[in-house]
């Protein structure tokens, strides 16, 4: 089987400063990869270089791509990254104001990757975005309404409908919990996890909620100071943590 | 005379603004930056518009100039007036007898011919600006023609209005490439973007400058089930009785009368010589 994802030795350095350093792992379809670490350990710096955001220093990104096959999506021209970037990723920000349109309905906001890849049916776009908001346990009602006048949690939500409709493969989340409070995270990780199965997806997730990977993740990196200090199954290394900076991250959890 | 060059601006602007203007029509529909002049006018009074027109007047030129399709306007007054004092060239109302044209949001009614020029008074020539303000980005949604977004502003339109309710300023597909903002037309205008003159338009503020050749196909963007519609007032002209011309809509009182005439004012003068007459022609002909 072809991993859907190599990662070889990515780099990226801000000057002298190591923003990540030699990260490898593949990634294959269907699985759920976790990365953890504390605030500045380099996680959503080597998220972005490998989403194309950034441009790393060293390292190949590939990509089995669904007409040619692996290539490495560092050196692939910058048309071809882009179309990948609306068709087969995805990718959930943080803020979910920094990945919608505010100023747009949630169903253009569905839309739009429709639309970027052709669609000139409105109709059909109006009913994926019905399906989609469904599906996403928004009420059809607020089809035409503006993710301004929407709670956190359902733009969050709204966001992850925006990004999926066109299928992809791949999903790059950032924090997708990070500000919710934990009942909203709890159905947000639901209906993530649903998703995931039922389509599915792989992903890539970067947290530093060990609650959210032990949720979602099949397997898990462990990062500090740029570089992955221990990997492997997320049970087991949450469980059976070998690194001390692991243990000291897990013995953090506060239990209630 | 002897106080200017010949249409106000120096020989190297002039070089300049031309070189734009064909790298314009070489890459139709695409925006050619330029270095814009100050000019003796406030930006939005058509600053763009006037500095192609004396880049591309010629001492035998007649020159016509229309502000949302009427002569008489005060920028289209002032502006002809400004050509007449700094290049002495013939000015004319009538649409037929120009060669070239420069027209604020309008498109004379009359077919134009393949000798003519119409010079266009732009605002903001980048359509995509509303929907995303970065230059960076845009420009970049141009080179790699990622055009989603203008669909996602029709698609709003329609789940807003229940149709596409863009009136003007309606996107344009120009040579299947480059999406274009025709300046404020008004939508009934765009199937006559495909005509048989030269078109520039010029945005001096915004300083950029493009151009659409003469047979150029230009498409008006749509969706398959909502399709483009030129609109106008359903409405005869009331002086000319065009049934098939842009209409204005002028209130006559305070008792909800009102009017419809052409806003292009040479058209509705020459169909009323030539003895058409619309619902109010008699009290107003004088």
């Amino acid at each position: 089987m072809t991993p859907l994802l190599q990662v070889k030795g990515i780099e990226k350095r801000y000057g002298t400063r190591i923003g990540c350093a030699e990260v490898s792992f593949d990634l294959y379809p269907g699985e759920v990869m976790g990365i953890v670490g504390e605030s500045g350990s380099g996680k959503s710096t080597l998220l972005n270089c490998l989403a194309g955001h950034l441009e790393p220093d060293a390292g190949q990104v590939v990509f089995d791509t669904k007409t040619d096959g692996p290539m490495d999506t560092v050196t692939m021209s910058e048309p071809e990254r882009r179309m990948l970037g609306r068709t087969d990723w995805a990718f959930v920000h943080q803020h979910a104001r920094d990945g919608l349109r505010m100023s747009v309905s949630a169903g253009g906001n569905i839309g739009e990757r429709l639309m970027a890849v052709g669609e000139r049916h409105y109709g059909n776009i109006r009913t994926k975005a019905i399906d989609w908001l469904g599906r996403v346990e928004i009420d059809e009602t607020r089809l035409d309404d503006r993710p301004t006048s929407f709670s956190g949690g359902m733009q969050q939500r709204l966001q992850i409908a925006r990004n999926l409709v066109t299928g992809p493969r791949l999903v790059f989340m950032d924090e997708p919990t990070g500000g919710l409070d934990v009942s909203v995270q709890a159905r947000l990780l639901d209906l993530l996890r649903g998703l995931v199965r039922e389509m599915g997806l792989s992903a890539i997730i970067v947290t530093h909620d060990l609650a959210v990977v032990r949720l979602l993740a099949d397997r898990l990196m462990v990062m500090k100071d740029g570089h992955v200090v221990e990997a492997g199954l997320t049970d087991q290394v949450l469980d059976d943590p070998q690194h001390a900076y692991t243990q000291l991250l897990v013995s953090s959890v506060l239990q209630v | 005379m002897s106080e200017y060059n010949f249409a106000y601006l120096d020989e190297q602007t002039k070089r300049m603004i031309r070189r734009a203007i064909l790298k314009g029509l070489a890459v139709p529909g695409y925006q050619v930056p330029f270095a814009s002049r100050e000019m003796p006018m406030p930006y939005g009074w058509g600053t763009g518009g006037v500095q192609v027109s004396a880049a591309t007047l010629t001492p035998d030129d007649t020159l016509k100039v229309i502000d949302q399709g009427a002569d008489d306007t005060t920028n289209a007054v002032s502006i002809r007036k400004f050509f007449e004092k700094t290049a002495g060239v013939e000015t004319t109302e009538e649409t037929e007898k120009a060669t070239i044209i420069q027209t604020r949001h309008r498109i004379p009614e009359a077919a134009l011919r393949e000798d003519q020029i119409l010079v266009y008074q732009v605002p903001i020539p980048e359509p995509l600006r509303f929907l995303e303000p970065r230059e960076t980005e845009t420009r970049k949604m141009h080179s790699l023609e990622e055009y989603g977004l203008m669909h996602v502003k029709l698609y709003e339109d329609i789940s807003q209005h229940g149709a596409i309710s863009t009136s003007y300023a309606y996107p344009v597909k120009v040579s299947e490439r480059y999406v274009m903002d025709p300046s404020p037309i008004p939508k009934f205008d765009n199937p006559k973007l495909e005509m048989d003159a030269i078109q520039l338009f010029g945005a001096g503020r915004e300083q950029r400058i493009y151009a659409v050749p003469p047979h150029t196909k230009a498409v008006s963007l749509d969706f398959e089930d909502y399709p483009f519609e030129a609109t106008k007032a359903d409405h005869p002209c009331d002086l000319c009785g065009a049934e098939n011309s842009y209409l204005d809509e002028v209130i006559t009182d305070d008792a909800g009368n009102r009017m419809f005439v052409c806003s292009d004012t040479d058209y509705c003068r020459s169909r009323r010589e030539a003895g058409h007459a619309g619902r109010l022609a008699k009290e107003d002909a004088a």
